[in-house]
Parts: C-alpha cells; sequence; structure tokens
C-alpha cells in the first residue's frame, strides 16, 4: 500500500480533508490536474470577493461619499487593475494552499487521476502534467473533483469564453462590458450582476422561476430584489430563456414569460443556471458508482457504494459550497481514520456577497411550515439598529423562523451590510441546539449590526425592544 | 395563603412520589378539584384540593421522589391574597435529603440534626432498601461545612448532590434551581426531554463528550419523568406516571463484566423497589417450605357451570380463581392457625380471612384484598375482585385494599404452570400457588381414569405454620374444592 488516503482534487473539500487525515496519521497524498486550492480559491470565492469589494469601494466613493460628507472630485477604475489584485489575491492563497501540503507532509501528485478496482479501495491511477503515469494504492480514497458552471446546449447556453461568460470568464475579461445579461439568479449569477452594476454596467438578470434567490426565504428575495433595483439593476423573473444567438459584436437571449416574448440584448452574457459535477472520466461507471442525477450518492460518512470510496463536496450534491466541501472533507478524513463521529447533519449556512449581502442558515419560513411545524416568526428591521444608522447601511432585516413547540431555531435569514459575517452566530446556536431562551440570555455587544439577531429572536416571542 | 400540604395516604406513610400535577401556578381551584397525583410503592392516589382559591406556587415538581407527609407542596392564594415571594421549587425534597447528610456528618446544625436529620435517621432505619447510598461527594463533604454560617437552605443548596431524588437531576438552570451531578445536554434536548417526559440522567449523550443531543431524546423511550420542575409543561406530553430516575448505567453490571450499553437499563420504580426489597427480606428471612397436592376440579368447574347459570341474569360471571378464594377462606376458618402472623410478641391469629390475590400489572404485581372472603358471597366476593384487579393495573388502588391482608393466592394456571411455589407476602403465614387445571390419568380403585385435576402449593411460614398444620389446611381446602357443596355447610 502506498498510502494510507488519496485526495482526488485539491479544493476546499480536498485539502481540507487531506490535512485532516495528515493530522489523524494517515499517509496522505492529493491527486490535483490544475491549480492548488481548486476553483474556490482560484477561480471562485475568493477572487470575486476581491472583485466585489472594489466595486463596492467605488460604488460608495462616486455614489455615496457625498452620503457620509465626503466630497470626491473624480472617481474613476482601472479595469484591468480591478482585475489584477483578484488574480493576486488568489496565487496569495494557492500558494498558501502549497505551503500547507507541504507543511502536512502531503505529497502533492501533480495529474488527472483515474480510478480503477483495487483493495481495499480503488486503485488511483494518476496521468502526471510533467508525464507518464503512476498507479498508487492506498487504504481510501475521497473523491473532491468538485463542479463545473452547468450549460444547456439545448438552448444555446453554452459558454464559448468570448461573449458567453461563465464565471470564469466573467472573473477575468479582458475590457469591461457596459451591457450584461446574466442567466441565473442564484449566489453567483448575481454576485456578478452586483460587481458589473457598481462599475457603471446595465445589468438585466434573467430567472426562470418567480423570484430571484430562489434557494432563500421569499421575503428576502423581494427584498434583494427591491434593493438591487434600487441600484439600477434590471431583473426579469419567471422568464425562460428560449434561445440565445450571437448577433453583430453582443448577444441576444429570447425569453418567454407569461405568454409574453422578448428579446434581450447586451454585449457579454454570464450563463449561472447551477453546478455540475465532475464525475466524467475518473471511472466512476467501471466501478459502479451509484450516481443519481449526476451526482455521487453517499451516506452520512460520505461513503460510496463501493468500498473505501468516499465522495465530498460539490461531487456529492447540493448545495455547492466550499464550507460544505470542508466539513465533509473533515469528517470523511476522520470516519477513514477510525474516529466515531455521528452522521453529518449541522445546517450549512449560504452566503451570498452582493450589495447588499445576504445570508441563511436552516429552514425558510416556508419550508418549516411544509415540514408541519407550527412556527414563530421574528423580524427586526437594520433601520432601527443604532450601529448600521451610524454606519449608513439601513438597507435590510433579520428574519428569524422557531418551532413554537419547542422554542428551536430552525431558520435565521439575514439581509443587509456585512450580514455573512453574522450569520455563524445563529449556525453555532443551531449546532449547539439553542432555544429561544439561548438566544434571549445571550448578550449581544453594543453597538453591532449583531443587535439586530438578538431583537429578531426577540421579535419572534412578542418581546422585541427597539422598534 | 394557604400551604397544601403533602396528604398521607395511609397511616404508616412517610413519604411518597409527587406523580404528577393536575394544575399549574395561576390556575383557579375549588374544593373537590383534582389537584395532583402521589405514587407511593404501589398506588396512585390523586389529591383533591381542600380550599378554593388561586394557586400561587408548585413548590415541589412534578416526579419527585421521597417528598414526606405534611411537606408544603404548593401555595394557594385566596381571594386578594397577595403572591408569595416564588419558592425555589426543587428544594423542598432535597432539602430533607441533605440534611440527612448533614446531620450524619455534624451535630452543629441545630435543625438538621433535630428535625428533618432525625426523622430521616429513623426512616432510614425503617426502611433501609428503600434509598441508594449517597454518592461519595457527599461522604466527603466535610464537616466545617454544615456548621459555616450559611442559612440551612444556603447548606441544602451547597450539599444538595441528590441522592436518590430526580428532582433536580436536569442540572437545569432556569429556575435557579441548584444544579445536582451535572449533566451535560443541548438546551433543545432539556426542552425536548421535559415535554417527552424523560429523565435525562437516564440517557447516554451521542454529541461531544457524552454532551446529550437532540437525537439522543429522539431514540429515547418516554419513562422516567423530566427531572426539571416546570410550572406547566404542556398537558399533552405529560408523563403518565413518575418512576424515580436511574443512572445511565448499572456500575454493579460493568466490574462484572456486562459493558454500558449493552442493556436498556429500566429505572426502579416505586413498585420495583418495593417488590425486590420485601421479597429478598421474606425469602431470606423467614423459614418456609412448601406443601404440593394434586385437586381433581371436575365438580368444581360443574359447579361454576350452574352458579354462571343462576347469575347470569344478575351479569356476574364467577372465575375458578373466585371459587378457590372462597375455598381458601373458608379453610382458614377450618384451619385458624393457618390464618396466622409472626411477630415478636406472639402469633396473631387473624379473625377473619383477608386473601390477597397476586394480580399481574404493568411494571409488578399488586395484591389487592377481598375482606372476609369467609363472609361473601360468590357474587359479591366476584364483582369485588373484578373491581379491586381492573383498578390495579391502572394503579388506583387505595392503600387500605392491597395492604393488610393475612394469606394470598397466586394463580398462574392460566400460563400452563403445573406447580411452583411462591414466596411469603409478610407477615402473612401461607401463601397459595395455583397451578393449571388439566386432564389427567388418575387411578381410581385399580383402573385408570381421566379427571381434570389441579396442583397447588401452600408456602407456610414455619415459625407459625408447622407442616401439620399446613398440611391439615390443604386437605381441607381440597375437601372444599372437590366438592364443592360443602362450602355451603
Amino acid at each position: 500500500m502506498d498510502f494510507d488516503l488519496i485526495v482526488i482534487g485539491s479544493g476546499p473539500g480536498g485539502y481540507t480533508a487531506a490535512i485532516r487525515g495528515a493530522q489523524l496519521g494517515l499517509k496522505t497524498a492529493i491527486v490535483e490536474r490544475a491549480e492548488l486550492g481548486g476553483i474556490c480559491l482560484n477561480w471562485g470565492c475568493i477572487p470575486t470577493k476581491a472583485l466585489l469589494k472594489s466595486g463596492e469601494v467605488f460604488e460608495t466613493m462616486s455614489t455615496h461619499a457625498v452620503d457620509y460628507g465626503l466630497s470626491v472630485d473624480k472617481t474613476g477604475f482601472d479595469f484591468p487593475k480591478v482585475i489584477e489584485r483578484s488574480r493576486k489575491v488568489a496565487k496569495q492563497l494557492n500558494s498558501g494552499v502549497g505551503f500547507l501540503m507541504k507543511k502536512n507532509r502531503i505529497e502533492v501528485l501533480a495529474g488527472t487521476a483515474r480510478l480503477e478496482t483495487g483493495d481495499p479501495a480503488p486503485k488511483v491511477v494518476v496521468a502526471l502534467t510533467a508525464g507518464g503515469s503512476r498507479t498508487v494504492q492506498a487504504g481510501a480514497v475521497i473523491l473532491a473533483t468538485g463542479g463545473r458552471a452547468k450549460t444547456l446546449p439545448a438552448i444555446g447556453l453554452v459558454a464559448d469564453g468570448d461573449r458567453v461568460w461563465t464565471y470564469r470568464e466573467a472573473m477575468t475579461p479582458p475590457a469591461f462590458p457596459k451591457t450584461l445579461l446574466v442567466v441565473g439568479s442564484g449566489a453567483i449569477g448575481l454576485e456578478f450582476a452586483s460587481f458589473y452594476r457598481s462599475l457603471g454596467s446595465e445589468v438585466t438578470v434573467i430567472e426562470a422561476l418567480g423570484r430571484i434567490l430562489p434557494v432563500e426565504d421569499e421575503e428576502i428575495s423581494a427584498a434583494a430584489q427591491k434593493a438591487l433595483e434600487k441600484r439600477g439593476l434590471k431583473f426579469r423573473t419567471g422568464a425562460k430563456v428560449t434561445g440565445l444567438s450571437k448577433d453583430g459584436d453582443g448577444v441576444s437571449i429570447a425569453l418567454e414569460a407569461k405568454d409574453k416574448a422578448e428579446t434581450l440584448q447586451a454585449e457579454r452574457a454570464i450563463i449561472a443556471v447551477g453546478v455540475q459535477a465532475n464525475i466524467e472520466a475518473i471511472g466512476l461507471e467501471d466501478l459502479g458508482v451509484k450516481v443519481d442525477r449526476g451526482f455521487v450518492v453517499t451516506d452520512g460518512h460520505c461513503l460510496t457504494n463501493v468500498k473505501g470510496l468516499y465522495a465530498i463536496g460539490d461531487i456529492a450534491s447540493a448545495p455547492w459550497l466550499a464550507h460544505k466541501a470542508s466539513h465533509e472533507g473533515v469528517h470523511a478524513a476522520e470516519h477513514i481514520a477510525g474516529k466515531d463521529a455521528p452522521p453529518l447533519k449541522a445546517p450549512i449556512p449560504g452566503c451570498t456577497y452582493t450589495n447588499p449581502q445576504i445570508a441563511s442558515v436552516g429552514l425558510t419560513e416556508a419550508q418549516a411550515k411544509k415540514d408541519g411545524r407550527k412556527i414563530k416568526v421574528g423580524r427586526f428591521p437594520f433601520r432601527a439598529n443604532g450601529k448600521a444608522i451610524a454606519s449608513g447601511e439601513t438597507e435590510g432585516f433579520v428574519k428569524t423562523v422557531f418551532d413554537a413547540e419547542t422554542g428551536e431555531l430552525v431558520g435565521a435569514h439575514m439581509i443587509g451590510g456585512e450580514v455573512t459575517e453574522m450569520i455563524q452566530g445563529f449556525a453555532l446556536a443551531m449546532t449547539l441546539e439553542a432555544t429561544e431562551a439561548e438566544l434571549f440570555a445571550t448578550v449581544f455587544p453594543h453597538p453591532t449590526m449583531s443587535e439586530a439577531m438578538h431583537e429578531a429572536s426577540l421579535d419572534a416571542y412578542a418581546m422585541v425592544l427597539n422598534t | 395563603m394557604t400551604d397544601i400540604l403533602m396528604p398521607a395516604l395511609s397511616p404508616t406513610m412517610e413519604e411518597g412520589v409527587l406523580a404528577k400535577w393536575h394544575v399549574k401556578a395561576g390556575d383557579t381551584v375549588s374544593a373537590g378539584d383534582v389537584i395532583a397525583e402521589i405514587e407511593t410503592d404501589k398506588a396512585t392516589m390523586e389529591v383533591e384540593a381542600v380550599d378554593e382559591g388561586v394557586v400561587d406556587a408548585i413548590l415541589v415538581p412534578e416526579g419527585t421522589e421521597g417528598v414526606k407527609v405534611n411537606s408544603p407542596i404548593a401555595r394557594l392564594k385566596g381571594e386578594g391574597g397577595t403572591a408569595a415571594p416564588t419558592a425555589p421549587p426543587a428544594e423542598q425534597p432535597k432539602a430533607a435529603q441533605s440534611k440527612d447528610v448533614i446531620a450524619g456528618a455534624s451535630s452543629d446544625d441545630p435543625r438538621a440534626a433535630r428535625d428533618q436529620g432525625q426523622e430521616e435517621a429513623r426512616e432510614r432505619q425503617a426502611d433501609p432498601g428503600a434509598k441508594s447510598p449517597p454518592r461519595a461527594d457527599e461522604g466527603a463533604k466535610p464537616p466545617s461545612s454544615a456548621s459555616s454560617p450559611l442559612s440551612p437552605d444556603e447548606e441544602d443548596r451547597g450539599g444538595a448532590f441528590g441522592s436518590s431524588s430526580s428532582g433536580g437531576d436536569g442540572g437545569e438552570a432556569d429556575g435557579g434551581s441548584p444544579i445536582a451531578a451535572r449533566i451535560f445536554a443541548s438546551p433543545l434536548a432539556r426542552r425536548l426531554a421535559q415535554q417527552k417526559g424523560l429523565d435525562l440522567s437516564a440517557l447516554k449523550g451521542s454529541g461531544p463528550h457524552g454532551r446529550i443531543i437532540v437525537s439522543d431524546i429522539e431514540v429515547a423511550k418516554p419513562g422516567a419523568p423530566a427531572a426539571q420542575p416546570q410550572a406547566a409543561p404542556p398537558p399533552a406530553s405529560k408523563p403518565q406516571a413518575a418512576p424515580p430516575a436511574a443512572p445511565a448505567e448499572a456500575k454493579s453490571l460493568e466490574s462484572l463484566g456486562i459493558p454500558p450499553g449493552s442493556y436498556d437499563l429500566i429505572p426502579l420504580d416505586g413498585m420495583r423497589r418495593t417488590i425486590a426489597r420485601r421479597l429478598t427480606e421474606s425469602f431470606r428471612d423467614v423459614p418456609h417450605f412448601p406443601l404440593n397436592m394434586d385437586l381433581e376440579i371436575d365438580r368444581l368447574l360443574d359447579a361454576r357451570k350452574r352458579i354462571n347459570g343462576a347469575l347470569e341474569s344478575r351479569g356476574v360471571r364467577v372465575s375458578v380463581n373466585d371459587l378457590l378464594i372462597k375455598a381458601s377462606a373458608l379453610a382458614l376458618k377450618a384451619v385458624p392457625e393457618a390464618n396466622a402472623s409472626f411477630t415478636p410478641e406472639g402469633i396473631a391469629l387473624h379473625h377473619h380471612a383477608d386473601v390477597a390475590v397476586a394480580v399481574a400489572i404493568d411494571g409488578g404485581l399488586i395484591t389487592p384484598i377481598i375482606r372476609e372472603a369467609e363472609n361473601r358471597s360468590l357474587a359479591d366476593l366476584s364483582t369485588a375482585m373484578k373491581d379491586l384487579a381492573e383498578r390495579a393495573r391502572t394503579r388506583k388502588l387505595r392503600p387500605e385494599e392491597f395492604q393488610g391482608g393475612t394469606f394470598s393466592l397466586s394463580n398462574l394456571g392460566m400460563f400452563g404452570i403445573r406447580s411452583f411455589s411462591s414466596i411469603l407476602n409478610q407477615p402473612q403465614g401461607c401463601i397459595l400457588s395455583v397451578g393449571a387445571g388439566e386432564k389427567r390419568p388418575v387411578v381410581r380403585g385399580d383402573a385408570l381414569a381421566v379427571a381434570t385435576v389441579m396442583s397447588v402449593t401452600l408456602t407456610c411460614d414455619h415459625r407459625v405454620v408447622d407442616g401439620a398444620i399446613g398440611a391439615r389446611w390443604v386437605q381441607a381446602f381440597k375437601g372444599f374444592v372437590e366438592d364443592p357443596v360443602t362450602m355451603l355447610a
């Protein structure tokens, strides 16, 4: 046996699993065909946050400076420099992962992996980037090959890398698009829409479902649309894309909404209609790995139906979030190392870094009702929060959903400034199985926007203080 | 302001379990309303309000064991009365227990030594098996703490690492109640346990560091009561009865090589403790012997048929067991030496045949008594027995209905048991074990014949019933059973 553990894919799920495995004394190797850190660090979460920050600062300078009593004579941006900053951030983190691998004595196999039958886990055949191949056998294999932007070729929703982009091209465009169409109003679509809008693009977001951010609570979706429209974004909800064509120098997308058809035109289009798992050419079919609707099927310990083979992150179902992947990675590594842990069940928070930001954990109000729960719902607007007023961030609110019978916090939803930094408070409460009583009893520091979390909890029990 | 006191359900009762509250603080009650259920060794009794008023505070939470007779269990506010300061809910019973410990450690605390301490000490002597021993940390409590300038109440709080009380084992900080051995459980798990009537101390946690989490509650079966006092839990989820708490694992088993987790531990309730204690004492301390006899019961069966035919219009159906109760009673009158109890002062020969009949119920058995069975008609006896058995199963017997019989009868015939010998139910001198009636070959003259035969065994306390007396009783009994008409004589 060459290794105790081989991890395929070095995204946030894979590299975290490798570190945890190494910490637990497993001789560990990681296979990566591209950059260490995967999409998240290199082409996803992190570089987009760099872009969004540039956009936000610019928008604040150009539009809101006067609100703060500041005067700015002239504002402008250097688009290539904005992109360059984002790339520098990605590069820094990428080399950080390399350092972590070295520190934990994890062997990095640069190449593309393919699985073959083996014992006690599938054999891993690595076609090395440097040429040649190497076959390694480990006690266990964790598949963490991630996902990529979903395309819908049937209606022409395929990226060409020139005028029709996925997140990948949208992150490093050669020129700034003055008009933009975004297909899909999930986190990825809206973040790019928010970014390009902050720099002045005319952006229209197309959503097939009836509301934007369809996975979020309905009230949050409505508030988000209102807030983004105020910033000049345009939306087409309940609009089905029927075709995409390139004409002249731009892109046309044909829509059908409530028996009204229209065609929207823009310089560029971004396709952000979801994620599909990277399950191809790994040898899953030969091994008989169970796959359902394009995602690998796993149990509560991330085990697939094949002995010794685990799957984590995007490849093993939604939500397609880095922190879900790394959480599963740690769990899988511990399971392989023989640590006894209950199956995964912690609620996974979701964050969208638009302006305003959106964050949530647990069930939406509608989901809780559908579960047959009797619920208590609390809300608190940031316009009644001192810190928010002082910061000029009065947009948005916090919403809590409690089980009326047990007091369990079953969901929390926020929209507003820096709410992505606050949602972990509710996530922690849920993981610790808190009830309303503990949220009431917790002291929230003043003045912070987090006080709205306290108030929203109190409000669910008609005990709100500051409205 | 009126205190509602723990009632005595029998003259000898010293303490009981507060099984269930039917009211909560703020409820209005009038005289005669059922406000609580009290569980003693063998029965659950309802407590009725004597006065009318508004419940100001529940002083002893549901599920509390060892509540002393005459200690306040709730406070009633009359019309226009002012609210009393909130009483510390969980402390009453524990106070008593920890005082017991304090009294044992030091005599400096006058109140502890004079009041509760003595009472408890007396009780412990009288009832050594009923309480689990104090934990090591209690024993190790330095005497100095008992003579510290704390008020007795504060001392109670300090020393309230409750022994057998389930009162505070939830360790919940909400009510400001003292925390017993700390139980690590998530807030939601605590609340669910309370709603489902589960005792957290009986659960094993699967969370980090053994913390009890929601999934542990979800798989647990309701049994032990919520350990945490609460004024008003949702009525729908309240536990029916309130057996006391038990440790999550039996230490004694682990030392014998049976690991925790390989079994489910059912907490000992009052009935189980009583059965264990009394029968151990009886079997160990009383010199006992069995006497066997086979009885032919064809005529008894025939008599039963005719009796039931006669009683049909009255809706009464006499069972074989009813006839055996009657026959036992008459045999006791025929051989009065067998209707006896041993006491240090002398042999008590009972005037009446009060026949206790073993009834299996959920979680144990109980022996309701047919008083003066020798004087009762079969129809009356049968009706009374049916009523007693039914109320025994719902644990609604009054103490005088199951305490104080002079003779016992236990019938396992319905299970096909041929013969067995019961353990004496002290202080009774005899207990009759009845096997199944079945067709067996019998020898008549020099020929074989078939008869319905039933084997019975009389277990005798040799201190009062010698072999010949016992044998005479069995003979008399056989006479009544095999020729039922003689019961009319």
